[in-house]
């Protein structure tokens, strides 16, 4: 499969002002940290992670909405803001509420990009649309409607309708279903699903609900504090995650099976995630980590750079091995005295073992 | 005994359309020490139904009956609940920044709370214990810690503080609405072990309000399913995922991606919840049922069976998820 989309080494950082005329730069937020990805044509890659993470400022670097830092973002060959750039990028938001606006009908909404990029006279662009809300499973004679008269789903299926007006190559959808009831989300989902299947669309997804990200996606990605930590085919991901982060947050991951959840080994992580704006030197995990080293305070981890799976970790987690029951050989800044990490089988709880 | 009864609790709210049925007849009892996990999409009327509890809707037109260790609590006189509240029964919401309040210390809140209902404390005697509290919930440095505002604790650290608070007078009932909800995986998983250990400790009641399946599969020993304003379906937490009656349980339950990665096509719930200024005759779920019988147009089913009850007409013997149950299912309908 060829490259689509290359992510080199982009970072983003934001600076933080002060004073009331010469807005002295004073520390940054470092939000995307020296992030590189390579996204294949037709293929969906999943970008997950906590708040903060950076996931999100990287799907607008992507999509150009922000200028990046350093680093170079080529799409398709050519450099961001090439011709053609924005056609073939387009984006999917979060909030179906906050991404149209109230006061326009929902027909000059979808029909918007058409009118930046001059295509098409007004009865053909008319057409177009109505054929983007048949697409996307939206009654077309609703073309007049205000958004207020949408529900949540069908919201976000006008701003799917709208992102797609252009036809672009590379949809990036940034949490796109979190916002949906679970009935509805399923629906967006098949709705997403179809449409990359009949286009041939190339989609970067971003969620941090797991279970969501592993059923679209090709390939997965784990953000934590601006940078990737690993990196591999989704069934790889979810099945062997190497790198300790990675096994923390499935297995914080609650899932809708009692039985399966009462038997999985639980990592509860200390504390909370270190502010980007002076991010922990080496391993910005080590803080939090398990299996935390010295090395791991020296030496930045980058991710291996052969094969498929890779995570960025000086000690990658072996299949079968009990990452909770282990003493952290770093002192770590514990933030709960009484209450810290379930240690499996010593703290294991009856009551969640099921009936 | 249980430790509280309701018994067809119905809410509405007058709005200039006309009145808005939140909750339609909701009838549980929560045992002491036990969980009830209460799951509904938005608008089911999870959350208006507890809050009723605590005689937070104000405005709304309130009938029904529920029995705190025997006491009424709809109608009570506003000066008796507000000894019960914080006391009794405690409430933790969803949002932490929005429900501390951001011009006093956190320590400043929970001491408040102590000597508001046992006013016999003195201030050196409720800071101790708001230090004690905040140590239990796993702040590090309470002494310290306790004389920071909410904006200077994290997402998780806030609703440690909250948990704190409910916990600080020993209550018989706590509430717990979305608790995890605004937080990351992580920190869910940090805030879950907490209040599943608080309870044990302390024996305390909980319901936990959720539309998230995963928590509830977590935490409850039994569990109420809610869809526009009614309950569903109630059982123990395992029927409920495994052998789950009501077409609407099963539709939650095969709408989302399966745990273990399969990649099948998901199966929505076709259409959109009704909407509360005028819900549909007969069986709420019947318009996106896709076993829809003539009588589910007409008839409004109750909670049926006992131990695993479910308000749907449908045979009651047609339990669990799977192309068998399905195709049995809708050979009874036709």
């Amino acid at each position: 499969m060829s490259v689509l989309l290359r992510v080199t080494d982009v970072r983003k950082y934001f600076p933080i002002r002060e004073g009331l005329f010469f807005r002295k730069e004073v520390g940054r937020v470092h939000a995307v940290d020296g992030v590189s990805l390579e996204v294949r044509a037709g293929e969906t890659l999943g970008i997950v992670g906590e708040s903060g993470c950076g996931k999100s400022t990287l799907a607008r670097c992507i999509t150009g909405l922000y200028p990046v830092t350093s680093g170079s973002i080529e799409f398709d060959g050519a450099p961001l803001g090439a011709k053609g750039f924005r056609r073939d990028v387009q984006m999917i938001f979060q909030d179906p509420y906050g991404s149209l606006n109230p006061r326009r009908r929902i027909g000059s909404i979808i029909a918007d990009p058409l009118v930046i990029h001059r295509i098409g006279t007004k009865t053909e662009r008319r057409r177009r649309v109505q054929e983007l809300m048949e697409l996307v499973g939206l009654n077309p004679e609703h073309y007049n409607r205000f958004p207020a008269e949408f529900s949540g789903g069908q919201r976000q299926r006008i701003g799917i309708a709208r992102a797609l007006a252009l036809r672009p190559r590379l949809v990036v959808c940034d949490e796109p279903v979190s916002a949906l009831d679970v009935s509805i989300q399923a629906q967006v989902i098949n709705l997403l699903k179809d449409l990359q299947a009949e286009l041939g669309l190339t989609y970067v997804f971003i969620a941090h609900d797991l279970s969501v990200v592993r059923y679209v996606s090709d390939r997965v990605a784990v953000m934590y504090l601006g940078r990737i930590v690993e990196i591999a085919p989704g069934e790889d991901l979810y099945k062997v995650p190497k790198h300790p982060y990675t096994n923390a947050l499935l297995s914080a991951a609650s899932v809708a099976d009692p039985d399966l959840s009462a038997r999985r080994e639980r990592i509860i992580l200390t504390g909370d995630v270190p502010s980007p704006i002076s991010p922990p030197a080496g391993c910005r995990f080590h803080t939090r980590c398990p299996k935390a080293m010295p090395r791991c305070v020296a030496e930045d981890p980058r991710l291996t750079p052969e094969g498929e799976h890779q995570a960025a970790c000086h000690f990658p987690v072996q299949p079968g091995e009990h990452l909770g029951a282990e003493t952290p050989q770093i002192q770590q800044e514990s933030t709960e005295p009484t209450v810290g990490r379930t240690e499996s089988g010593v703290d294991d709880e009856p009551d969640r073992r099921g009936d | 005994m249980a430790l509280l009864e309701v018994t067809d609790l119905k809410v509405s709210f007058p709005t200039p359309d006309g009145p808005v049925q939140a909750v339609r007849g909701m009838t549980f009892q929560v045992e002491r020490g036990r969980t009830l996990g209460i799951v509904g999409e938005s608008g089911s009327g999870k959350s208006v139904s507890t809050q009723t509890l605590m005689g937070l809707t104000r405005g709304a037109e309130v009938s029904g009956s529920a029995l705190l260790e025997g006491r009424e609590l709809i109608g009570m006189p506003e000066g008796e609940l507000r000894r019960l509240r914080g006391a009794q029964i405690s409430m933790i919401f969803q949002d932490p920044l929005s429900s501390l309040h951001p011009l006093y210390t956190v320590g400043w809140q929970i001491i408040e709370l102590i000597r508001i209902h046992e006013p016999a404390t003195t201030k050196a005697q409720a800071r101790k214990l708001a230090i004690e509290q905040l140590a239990m919930v796993g702040i590090p440095q309470p002494e310290q810690r306790v004389d920071d505002y909410p904006h200077q604790f994290s997402g998780g650290m806030r609703q440690r503080a909250m948990i704190a608070m409910a916990l600080a007078l020993n209550p018989k009932l706590i509430i717990a609405d979305e608790p995890t909800t605004a937080l990351d995986a992580t920190v869910q998983a940090q805030i879950l072990d907490l209040m599943a250990r608080s309870r044990r400790e302390f024996d305390t009641a909980l319901i936990m309000i959720t539309h998230d399946l995963g928590v509830i599969a977590d935490m409850a020993d039994e569990v109420l399913v809610m869809y526009a304003g009614k309950p569903v379906e109630r059982a123990g937490r395992r029927d409920v995922y495994y052998r789950p009656h009501h077409p609407y349980t099963v539709g939650l339950l095969e709408s989302v991606p399966s745990a273990t990665g399969a990649k099948g096509r998901l199966k929505p719930v076709p259409g959109q919840p009704p909407s509360l200024l005028n819900p549909p005759g007969g069986c709420p779920f019947h318009p996106r049922c896709p076993y829809v019988m003539a009588r589910c147009r007409v008839d409004v089913p109750p909670l049926m069976g006992d131990g695993h009850q479910s308000a749907c007409w449908l045979p009651l013997d047609l339990e669990g998820v799977g192309p068998e149950v399905a195709r049995r299912r809708t050979e009874a309908s036709s």
